[in-house]
């Protein structure tokens, strides 16, 4: 996994697992990797992945079962889907708006542009 | 894990390169030191694992004074130092000679250490090259199970491939019960595995925090212009790199490189900041 240089480390882990569970790569129920196996293979610190597992629990994406461990949780997938709308709406959403803005883009252009987007890349 | 109590320290006695430092380390973590040249990381290192003495002030490893290297406390710590040297001998005679200082040696890790290395385990240890010398007394380090490991630059001499195997081997090194402590110059090759950060400058600790409190309190981003709010910038393609005060709870990533030199630049501007 390469790491972007301008998200916290713990945020874009937070990415990865959910990108696995979004995938259909994770199911609900499965055994996610332990924090050490997770730490090893992105070489990271292993504190660094027991934040990103505290966080993904309170999102309730992820549980742990005591002395077994962490496991996807059941409304993973919606959780996941709130979770990431909320970073979308918030973190690059306003990026968005700011191009729209500072080049004049009509809202009827961008509205045809998604409409091809859409038909393109998710019914080809 | 490790009480410093006002500790002094100089090679020369009207020298100090230590003036009563004070620092608190425990186990769980993988502790960064960083530093300019000659700012004392090494002293520093040697003064915890009993290689040198301190002038005055007290130095408390486990509940050992290291400066009597007990045997209790020897055999607890593992020290990689920057310069070494390893004797004419081969791999198996080296651990038949040093392993049994160590009662909990485990000789299956260390041979997965040399396998995941890629050692010549039938080479003599004299004719490797700097790297791979560096590789064995790693592996040989890290079996030791010590409670304590103290690399000074351990990915100094390492190859591209050695360095991620390093950065996974130390991963998967930390323990709750065991404290890490690593110099480096090259904080790229570990920045992501430390998780505090131990900053010397002007004889003493010019700053000592986590990863999460440095990223709670101050930012990290890429700015067009400079304004008031920005404690220390350096130019780049798209404008400025810039550290300033995290106002808005913004998750950043840490840039060791930046807040190195944000340090040395702007200490009195920080140095509120973490108090």
């Amino acid at each position: 996994m390469e790491f972007r240089d301008n998200k916290a480390i713990y945020l874009q882990i937070a990415e990865y697992v959910c990108e696995h569970i979004l995938l259909g790569k994770w199911n609900t129920d499965e055994k996610v990797p332990s924090v050490r196996e997770m730490a090893v293979e992105l070489e990271v610190n292993p504190n660094t992945v027991m934040r990103t597992y505290e966080l993904l629990q309170n999102k309730n994406i992820i549980n742990n079962k005591r002395g077994i461990g962490f496991f996807v949780a059941d409304d993973a997938i919606a959780n996941v889907k709130s979770y990431r709308k909320t970073q979308f709406m918030d973190d690059e959403l306003p990026v968005v708006f700011r191009n729209v803005y500072l080049l004049n883009i009509g809202f009827d252009e961008l509205e045809s542009r998604y409409n091809t987007f859409v038909k393109e890349t998710f019914n080809p | 894990m490790i009480k410093i109590n006002n500790l002094n320290f100089g090679y020369r006695k009207n020298q100090l390169l230590f003036k009563n430092m004070s620092m608190q380390l425990s186990t769980g973590h993988i502790y960064g030191l960083l530093g300019k040249n000659g700012a004392g990381k090494s002293t520093l290192l040697k003064n915890i694992a009993g290689l040198v003495y301190a002038d005055s002030g007290s130095m408390d490893v486990m509940g050992y004074d290291p400066s009597k290297r007990q045997p209790a406390l020897l055999t607890e710590i593992c020290f990689i130092p920057e310069e070494f040297y390893l004797p004419s001998i081969k791999i198996d005679a080296f651990v038949k000679a040093n392993a049994a200082f160590y009662p909990n040696f485990d000789h299956p890790y260390f041979t997965a250490l040399l396998a995941e290395f890629d050692i010549p385990v039938t080479q003599k240890l004299i004719d490797m090259s700097y790297g791979q010398k560096k590789k064995v007394i790693i592996a040989f380090g890290l079996a030791t199970q010590a409670k304590l490991v103290i690399m000074d630059e351990p990915t100094n001499g390492l190859d591209i491939p050695s360095k991620a195997q390093f950065r996974k081997i130390m991963a998967s090194a930390l323990t709750e019960d065991r404290c890490i402590i690593i110099s480096t110059h090259q904080v790229r090759d570990l920045d992501n595995l430390i998780d505090t950060v131990i900053m010397l400058d002007e004889n003493s600790v010019a700053l000592k925090a986590s990863v999460e409190e440095i990223t709670n309190r101050l930012c990290f981003k890429r700015v067009k212009e400079l304004d008031d709010k920005v404690i220390y910038a350096e130019p780049s393609l798209a404008g400025y790199n810039a550290v300033m005060q995290n106002f808005h709870q913004e998750d950043s990533k840490l840039d060791l490189e930046l807040l190195f030199n944000a340090v040395l630049a702007e200490k009195n501007k920080l140095k509120p900041i973490f108090n």
